[in-house]
């Protein structure tokens, strides 16, 4: 009786829509939602914890900080958020010290979310009335105005004892007095009970007025402003935190990690992190008008449409969770997604790379309205030198250090990264030159830009070196031939992979090919991620591949990556490759407090030409995001520092609602068929059943 | 047969201890306290401190079996990382997740998707395949058994992620039928259930009914059988009122033994069919390295399989008079 009556249920479902395979309900056909996925439940939504970019996309359009990025201008520029102005540091000299000073003013007028934990009495709602919610909002709720105390409260929340605050090691060199902040409240707090950060005062961040604060760093350092941009600065009212510390909260999952709260332009009504989020228009957001300059071009692409025009233009999003590819690709060509990325399986399917190497969409893309963006992120990812390995990083005195820069040299000329990327990336990587990403200050184009250690300009653009110049580099390193020339012994080097599943044996091939170029003998050491993460700390590893992610724009988050104070073995540093050089430390230490100017650029070139010469990199690339989205999708830029992108995006409803008609007409007659042979099969069953049992009875009679 | 039911309740204590020090000893062969640190708080800016924070937050700063830096023995053994973990279990107090969760919070939402996947699919499945094995054992030696026996074959010999991928493609993307995945609760659960039940029962089909026809088979040649074909019943009768209730006692051992675990979910129709069930629950905590998930679902797992395995016992009782737990 089940399957008759899940059938029933289908066409009685599909009677009251156009199409059967909606996998959303009925009511919300032709709304102005955005459909969107996410692949692994988020761990944090509370912005002093949270730090994945998959979490972002839901924290950046709930918490606002103090500064964004445009979300037009190229390259990437600060402007206010909930600040009245970028703020500029006031350097002050105290006791021989020297100190920055950020004085950051609000907007006054700014709301807060609706939010129980704004309505008088929300603190006390005892465990049974906690225990009958499904959601907060089932409460009654209240806002207040924005106000600096907000800011103020979430600094200190970045020194509170329980939370895991991933930028704490960093900030609490820079944030006056942070560090000692965090001791006291580690012996101010008793279990169970609330701490009230409002009590413990933080010496590096004063409140001047309603509007306005300021926050006193120890030194110099511009990098701050950046930060600003980030939820870790994002505003945090104190009534969360005491809300959501009342018994029975934590049993119900009521957490601030769980349940965020902002002033941002969307919040979190629904969160079921297994299955969907659900992210509606705030009701008190104000209404910031949407950027009327841009890059040229934008006007063009339509983009500068919707100038002044107050966000966001899309009153709810809901994130799907999608764990694998393939249902979220087919979602996606049915119209139930608005966009997608482009995995390897589909890439074929979605893009054709024409004969001068550039991607555009196939005809089966474009006949569905589908466009492309791509853009190349702030990403690095290297195979890396272990600088402390005798063979490898030179360790054993100044004969062995140019011995093992030679062979760097000669290997970065060996590994063809172009081909890495065709194969194993479909493309969507540069091959890296220097540590630095397109896009970021310092970062040259064209020759300027070509490592000539290991490529060669020819016919406008970089050409690999011959593998005769690896070849001869290798000879001089003391291993003609791929054999050590004293000893005689075949020169060995190992990579240290994560990559050890069945399908990794293309990869290690390739790697193994890439050695053999120059005789040299190659031996993958695969092992797990754990494994591997404590090889690198302990400096155990000679070769290995990591990667990357820029927190913000700035040349100093990727050049930091090389700084000797930074060698993970020595300080726990993100320098993987123990990279230690004074001269490339004294010229960081000058570029890292300098403004953009032709100067700075001038000391980046320097470091460039370090970093090349010693090559503790030996290539690499950077990563290019291909994202496709459906043509009723609009006012869509790739913009890999800004996350709170949501509120830009318009949809066209009818659009979508008139193409998922088309592409999703259900085709009824294979099922038809396939039950009728199911009946048709059984017929000759039936009336050979009831041959035997006639034939029995003959029998019996 | 309550003595007997008390008794095997008894019994399953040292079992279920047992299992907890089996996956606490596998975790942590793979895992260390740092390891799962690190997964937890991620790759970037990670200071040994906030490893050490983490730990002692979380009590797993203790070491793991032997605490010698207590004084006294009972402080030895109970001041540990196994003994703190495991405990509670066996109070049905799971905790809370590495990252936080109330982790029977999360048992009790997940387990409704999984049953509103898994009962369908174990039920309507039976029904199919004693039905098929029947249908194969009535017809036994002509060519519709062959048949059925080769398609068994065939059938129990294709992965289930071809039924799923290949169902996905020809219901969903190629026919547009039924949603590819999802899940909405209540009643609207029923057009994302169609395909992933209807696969999960043909994908069960061959090697249930080439079990059950078997069964069925060895039942047929009994003398019993023979006797009531002599005395003139009808072969359906002989079938569905002899053999099929003779035959009872090896499925119900495959079959009873299973109901407990239906709560526990399927681990890949789940993650395809984005149904948020316990079985994507375990899959995400392995991967995550969430110890306190995986200890627990460990643990409710082998809870749910005693429970199944003094449920299956029970059932002899039922179809088969002669047997007594006396």
């Amino acid at each position: 009786m089940l399957p008759i009556a899940q059938l029933a249920l289908t066409l009685l479902l599909a009677g009251c829509g156009q199409v059967w395979n909606d996998p959303y309900p009925a009511a919300d056909r032709g709304k102005n939602v955005l459909y969107s996925v996410f692949a692994d439940r988020p761990k944090h939504l509370d912005p002093a914890q949270s730090y994945a970019t998959d979490e972002s996309q839901f924290t950046m359009q709930i918490y606002e900080p103090p500064l964004q990025y445009h979300y037009l201008k190229r390259p990437y520029e600060l402007i206010p958020g909930t600040a009245l102005e970028v703020p500029q540091p006031k350097v002050v000299e105290k006791g021989g010290a020297v100190f920055s000073v950020y004085e950051i003013r609000i907007r006054p007028g700014i709301m807060f979310q609706p939010h129980p934990a704004f309505v008088e009495g929300s603190f006390d709602l005892g465990k049974e009335r906690i225990e009958k919610l499904v959601t907060p909002y089932q409460l009654p709720l209240g806002t207040r105005e924005l106000t600096a105390d907000d800011y103020i409260y979430q600094i200190k929340r970045l020194a509170h004892p329980q939370l895991h605050v991933p930028i704490f090691g960093l900030m609490s060199e820079y944030i006056l007095g942070l560090k000692e902040y965090a001791a006291a409240l580690k012996n101010a707090r008793k279990p169970g009970e609330w701490l009230d950060l409002r009590q413990h005062k933080l010496e590096g961040v004063e409140r001047v007025d309603a509007h306005t604060y300021r926050v006193t760093l120890k030194g110099r350092y511009p990098q701050f402003a950046y930060w600003l941009a980030m939820h870790f600065f994002s505003p945090m009212p104190w009534e969360a935190e005491k809300f959501f510390a009342q018994a029975g909260m934590a049993e119900k999952n009521f957490t601030i990690d769980w349940w965020p709260l902002g002033t941002g332009a969307f919040m979190l009504t629904e969160n079921d992190p297994n299955s969907r989020m659900v992210l509606e228009r705030n009701p008190n957001y104000r209404g910031v008008p949407y950027p009327s300059e841009g890059e040229p071009g934008d006007e063009k692409a339509g983009l500068l449409a919707d100038a002044g025009k107050p966000m966001p233009f899309i009153d709810r999003a809901v994130y799907t969770r999608e764990r694998e590819a393939i249902p979220l690709w087919n979602k996606f060509l049915q119209g139930y997604y608005d966009s997608s990325g482009i995995g390897s399986d589909n890439f074929d399917q979605a893009v054709r790379i024409t004969a001068e190497g550039d991607a555009g969409l196939t005809a089966e893309m474009e006949a569905r309205g589908i466009r492309m963006d791509t853009s190349i992120e702030p990403t690095v990812f290297y195979l890396g030198a272990n600088w402390l390995d005798p063979v490898i990083g030179g360790s054993q005195g100044a004969e062995a250090a140019e011995r093992a820069r030679k062979l760097r040299q000669a290997i970065g000329i060996a590994v063809d990264w172009e081909e890495y990327l065709s194969v194993f990336a479909n493309g969507r990587g540069v091959p890296s030159h220097s540590p630095l990403a397109p896009g970021i200050f310092g970062f040259r184009e064209g020759k300027e830009g070509m490592n000539p250690v290991t490529h060669e300009w020819q016919d406008g653009k970089a050409v690999r070196r011959p593998i005769e110049a690896a070849r001869k580099l290798l000879a001089e390193a003391g291993y003609p031939e791929g054999r050590d020339a004293k000893t005689g012994q075949p020169l060995v080097l190992y990579l240290d992979t994560t990559s050890r599943g069945p399908g990794d044996k293309a990869f290690i091939d390739w790697w193994r090919k890439q050695f053999a170029k120059l005789s040299i003998q190659f031996e993958p050491r695969q092992t797990d991620w754990n494994r591997f993460q404590e090889k690198l700390r302990k400096g155990s590893t000679q070769l290995f591949i990591v990667g990357w992610r820029a927190d913000y724009p700035d040349p100093e988050n990727f050049m930091f990556l090389l700084n000797g104070a930074q060698a993970r073995v020595k300080s726990g540093g993100e320098n993987a490759s123990n990279y230690s050089n004074p001269e490339y430390d004294a010229l960081f230490a000058k570029m890292r407090h300098m403004p953009n100017s032709p100067e700075r650029q001038e000391v980046i070139d320097r470091m460039v030409e370090t970093f090349r010469r010693d090559a503790p990199w030996i290539g690499g690339f950077h990563r290019k995001s291909f994202g496709l989205y459906h043509g009723w999708l609009g006012n869509l830029k790739p913009n890999e520092m800004a996350d709170n992108k949501l509120r830009y995006y318009r949809i066209d409803p009818a659009g979508r609602a008139a193409a998922r008609q088309e592409w999703n007409r259900p085709i009824v007659w294979p099922a038809i068929l396939i039950v009728l042979a199911i009946i048709a099969g059984t017929i000759p069953a039936i009336r050979s059943y009831r041959r035997r049992e006639r034939m029995a009875a003959r029998l019996a009679a | 047969m309550l003595t007997y039911i008390v008794r095997r309740v008894l019994y399953a204590i040292p079992i279920l201890i047992g299992v907890n020090l089996i996956t606490f000893a596998l975790f942590f062969i793979v895992n260390t306290p740092e390891d799962m640190a690190r997964m937890q708080l991620g790759a970037k800016r990670v200071t040994p401190e906030a490893i050490d924070k983490w730990k002692a937050e979380r009590g797993y700063d203790l070491p793991l079996v032997w605490n010698p830096t207590e004084e006294s023995l009972y402080n030895k053994a109970t001041r540990t990382i196994f003994v703190q973990k495991s405990v509670k279990l066996f109070l049905f107090d799971f905790g809370y997740s590495e990252d936080k969760r109330d982790i029977a919070n999360e048992v009790k939402s997940r387990m409704w998707p999984s049953l509103a996947l898994a009962i369908p699919v174990f039920i309507l499945g039976l029904v199919v395949c004693v039905t098929f094995a029947l249908l194969m054992a009535f017809f036994r030696a002509t060519y519709l058994d062959f048949w059925g026996v080769v398609l068994c074959v065939a059938m129990m010999s294709i992965s289930a992620l071809f039924y799923i991928i290949g169902g996905q493609y020809l219901f969903s993307k190629v026919w547009n039928l039924v949603p590819i995945s999802g899940y909405a609760g209540g009643l609207d659960a029923a057009k994302f259930m169609i395909l992933p039940v209807l696969i999960g029962v043909v994908g069960g089909i061959g090697g249930s009914s080439r079990w059950y026809r078997t069964l069925f088979l060895e039942e047929i040649g009994k003398d019993y059988v023979r006797a009531a074909r002599a005395k003139g019943l009808a072969e359906s009768v002989v079938m569905f009122r002899h053999v099929l209730r003779n035959a009872l006692i090896p499925i119900l051992t495959g079959v009873v033994v299973v109901i407990p675990l239906l709560f526990l979910g399927s681990l890949l129709t789940e993650s395809f069919f984005g149904i948020p069930g316990l079985g994507s629950y375990t899959i995400d905590a392995i991967q995550a390295q969430d110890f306190a998930v995986v200890r627990s679902m460990v643990f409710i797992g082998s809870v749910f399989y005693i429970v199944g395995l003094i449920l299956t016992d029970i059932s002899y009782t039922l179809v088969d008079p002669r047997i007594r737990f006396e």
